[in-house]
C-alpha cells in the first residue's frame, strides 16, 4: 500500500477506540482505489490493523459489496426483491443478460460491464431499479437500459 | 396533517445548515443542553410514546432509561442506518433531505444518555447519503453543534459516518455492532442487551433514523403535543414508504392511527389502472401479508400486532389480482435465503429449504408432501434461532402459504401458475412509468 493510503487509513482508524473497528471503511478506501480486495491487501491490511489475516478475509467473503475479482468498468447490479419484482424485475434481468451476453455474476470480455442481481437497495419509490456503480437508475425499462449501455459501451 | 420528519423536505437546499437554522434548527438541542437535565430530557422522550421505527416499536425514552448511571465505561450512541427491510426506503430521504434533524437529534440523545460518541452507520450502497451527511456534519462542527463545548456548554460530541458493506443481517442491531467492531455481521446473543454490554463492551443506545428525527420536535414542542399526532401508546407520525402496484409509489408522513386503506387509496393514489388489490404486505417483508379484505386495519404498531402482523419498518407493498401469490412467496423466501447469516442452524439451512419448496411448487414441479412439509418446516426456524431474522421467515412466508392456501394447492394440483406471465411481462414495459 501507498504512503498516501497508509496516511488516510489512519485518518480513519483515529475514529475508533479500537483500531480493528475501522476494518469496513478501510476495505472500502481500498478497493475504491484498487478496484478489489486482493489476498496480498487482506495480509497487509490484517498486519496494519493489528488482526489476523482470517478475520479480514471472512468479512471481504461476508460482505457483498466487496470484491476478490475486478468488476466491469460499469458495475450494474440489479434488484430483485418484491417491489422490483412486482414492476418486472425478472425481465429487466433477462434484457440485461442478453444485451450483454453475460449471465449475472458475470464481466464482459471486454471489461465494460459486470452484472449482479442483488436483494432491495432501498429505493422501491422507483422500481425496478438498479445501482450503476455507485448511482441509482430507476424506473427501468428496456429503452432506457439500452440508451445506458450505448453510453457505457 | 401536521409534518413532523418531513417537514422541510420541499424546500430548496432542504439539506444545507443555513435552510435548517431558518425554521428554529439546533433549538431543540440548546434547549435540552441549556435548560433541561439528562434525566428530564428522558422522561419527555416517554412521555411522547415515541416508538422505535426502525421495526420493532420499542418505547425511545424507556431504552434510554436503561443505560446504566453508575456505569465508568464510555457510553455510545449508534444510529441505525442500515435500512435493508424491503419495501423501506425512508431513511434515505432524512440523510439527504434533512440530515440536521437527525442531527440535533443524536445532541440531544447522546446529552441524556450521558454519551460522548456516536456512529452512523449507513447501508454501503447509500453512497449520495453518506456524501450528504458528512457535509452536514462538516457544518455542524464548524457551528460549534458538534465537537467540543457544544454551544457555549461543557458538553462534547463527536459523530462518525460508518459504511456497511451489503449485507441485510447488519439491520439486526447486535449484528451491526458486531459489524462497526470490524467483524462479519454474526448478531450476539440477548442478554447481554447493549444498554449494557454493546459497542466495545460499552454501554450502548442503538436508534433508528427516523427516531432521531422525531426527538428535536418533541424537545421544541412538547411531548404531548407528539404523543396526540399518534394514537394511544404510539406518538406521532411515521413516514410510511408505499411501492408495488400503486399510482403513486413514494413516502408519505401521517399519523401512525392512520388505516392502510387511507393510505393505499387516499394517499398513494390507490392500485394502478384497471387493477384491484390482492394483498398487501403492511411493514416491510418480514410482515405478514394481509388480503384486500384486512386493509381497515391502523397503522400503529398495537394494531397490526392485533391482527397477526407488524408495522415494522413503515415500507408497505401492494400487490394487485395479477399478482401468484406463490410467486410472492418465493421472492420473499429467495431474500431470506440469500440473506441468512448463517450463524443458526435452523435459520441458514431452513431458509434454503423453504426456498427450494416453494420455488418447485411455483414452477409446477411441487408434490403433494412439498406442500404438507411447508408449515412445519417454516414454523420450525422461528424461536429457534438467535435474532429475529429467523421468526421474520416464519412469519413473512407462512402468511402467504396460511391465506393463500387454494393457490398453493392448485400449483400442486395442476403443476402451472395462471398468473405467472401475466405478472412476469408486465404491459407497460417499454414505457416510463411515472415520468
Amino acid at each position: 500500500m501507498t504512503q498516501e493510503i497508509l496516511q488516510q487509513i489512519d485518518k480513519i482508524t483515529s475514529n475508533y477506540e479500537q483500531k480493528q473497528a475501522a476494518l469496513l471503511p478501510v476495505l472500502h478506501l481500498v478497493q475504491e482505489k484498487e478496484g478489489l480486495i486482493s489476498p496480498e491487501a487482506e495480509k497487509e491490511i490484517a498486519d496494519y490493523l493489528g488482526i489476523p489475516v482470517v478475520q479480514v478475509h471472512e468479512v471481504v467473503s461476508f460482505y457483498h459489496l466487496f470484491h476478490q475479482k475486478l468488476k466491469g468498468k460499469c458495475h450494474l447490479s440489479v434488484c430483485q426483491t418484491t417491489s422490483c419484482a412486482l414492476l418486472g424485475a425478472e425481465d429487466i434481468i433477462e434484457h440485461l443478460k442478453s444485451r450483454l451476453g453475460i449471465k449475472a455474476g458475470e464481466t464482459t470480455p471486454d471489461g465494460k460491464f459486470s452484472l449482479s442481481v442483488v436483494e432491495c437497495l432501498g429505493a422501491c419509490e422507483i422500481a425496478p431499479m438498479m445501482q450503476c456503480n455507485k448511482e441509482y437508475k430507476g424506473f427501468l425499462n428496456k429503452k432506457n437500459i439500452d440508451e445506458l449501455i450505448e453510453k457505457n459501451s | 396533517m401536521q409534518k413532523v420528519t418531513t417537514r422541510h423536505f420541499n424546500q430548496p437546499n432542504s439539506h444545507r445548515l443555513e435552510t435548517y437554522l431558518k425554521d428554529q434548527g439546533y433549538e431543540a438541542a440548546r434547549k435540552a443542553l441549556t435548560q433541561m437535565t439528562p434525566v428530564q430530557v428522558i422522561e419527555e422522550m416517554k412521555k411522547s410514546h415515541l416508538r422505535g421505527l426502525g421495526g420493532a416499536g420499542f418505547p425511545t425514552g424507556a431504552k434510554w432509561g436503561f443505560i446504566p448511571k453508575s456505569n465508568p465505561k464510555p457510553k455510545y450512541l449508534v444510529i441505525n442506518g442500515d435500512e435493508g427491510e424491503p419495501g423501506t426506503f425512508k431513511d434515505k430521504y432524512i440523510f439527504e433531505q434533512d440530515p440536521h434533524s437527525l442531527l440535533e437529534g443524536i445532541v440531544i440523545t447522546c446529552y441524556a444518555i450521558g454519551s460522548h460518541k456516536s456512529y452512523v452507520y449507513i447501508r454501503g450502497e447509500y453512497v449520495k447519503s453518506m456524501q450528504i451527511l458528512q457535509g452536514a456534519i462538516d457544518e455542524a462542527y464548524k457551528q460549534g453543534f458538534l465537537g467540543k463545548g457544544i454551544m457555549g456548554t461543557s458538553f462534547d460530541l463527536d459523530v462518525v459516518i460508518h459504511p456497511g458493506a451489503g449485507a441485510y443481517i447488519c439491520g439486526e442491531e447486535t449484528a451491526l455492532l458486531e459489524s462497526l467492531e470490524g467483524k462479519k455481521g454474526f448478531p450476539r446473543l440477548k442478554p447481554p442487551f447493549p444498554a449494557v454490554v454493546g459497542l466495545f463492551g460499552c454501554p450502548t443506545v442503538i436508534n433508528n433514523v427516523e427516531t432521531m428525527a422525531c426527538v428535536p420536535p418533541i424537545i421544541q414542542n412538547g411531548s404531548e403535543w407528539f404523543a396526540k399526532l399518534g394514537s394511544a401508546k404510539n406518538g406521532g407520525t411515521r413516514i410510511f414508504c408505499v411501492s408495488g402496484h400503486v399510482k403513486k409509489p413514494g413516502i408519505y408522513e401521517l399519523s401512525a392511527g392512520t388505516t392502510l386503506r387511507e393510505i393505499i387509496y387516499d394517499h398513494a393514489g390507490g392500485i394502478r389502472e384497471g387493477h384491484q388489490l390482492k394483498a398487501v404486505i403492511p411493514g416491510g417483508i418480514s410482515a405478514a401479508v394481509l388480503t384486500a379484505n384486512e386493509i381497515d386495519v391502523k397503522m400503529d404498531f398495537d394494531s397490526l400486532k392485533s391482527i397477526g402482523s407488524m408495522a415494522g419498518s413503515g415500507g408497505i407493498i401492494v400487490m394487485d389480482e395479477t399478482t401468484c401469490m406463490v410467486w410472492a412467496a418465493m421472492v420473499a423466501a429467495r431474500f431470506f435465503a440469500h440473506e441468512s447469516c448463517g450463524q443458526c442452524s435452523p435459520c441458514r439451512e431452513g431458509s434454503g429449504w423453504v426456498y427450494r419448496n416453494v420455488k418447485r411448487i411455483y414452477e409446477g414441479e411441487g408434490r403433494p408432501v412439498d406442500l404438507e412439509n411447508l408449515p412445519g418446516i417454516v414454523n420450525n426456524i422461528g424461536g429457534n434461532t438467535i435474532c429475529a431474522f429467523g421468526d421474520a421467515i416464519t412469519m413473512s412466508v407462512g402468511s402467504y402459504v396460511q391465506k393463500f392456501k387454494s393457490e398453493f394447492e392448485y400449483h400442486v394440483k395442476e403443476k402451472r401458475c395462471d398468473l405467472a406471465l401475466s405478472n412476469i411481462s408486465s404491459p407497460l414495459m417499454g414505457e416510463a412509468r411515472w415520468g
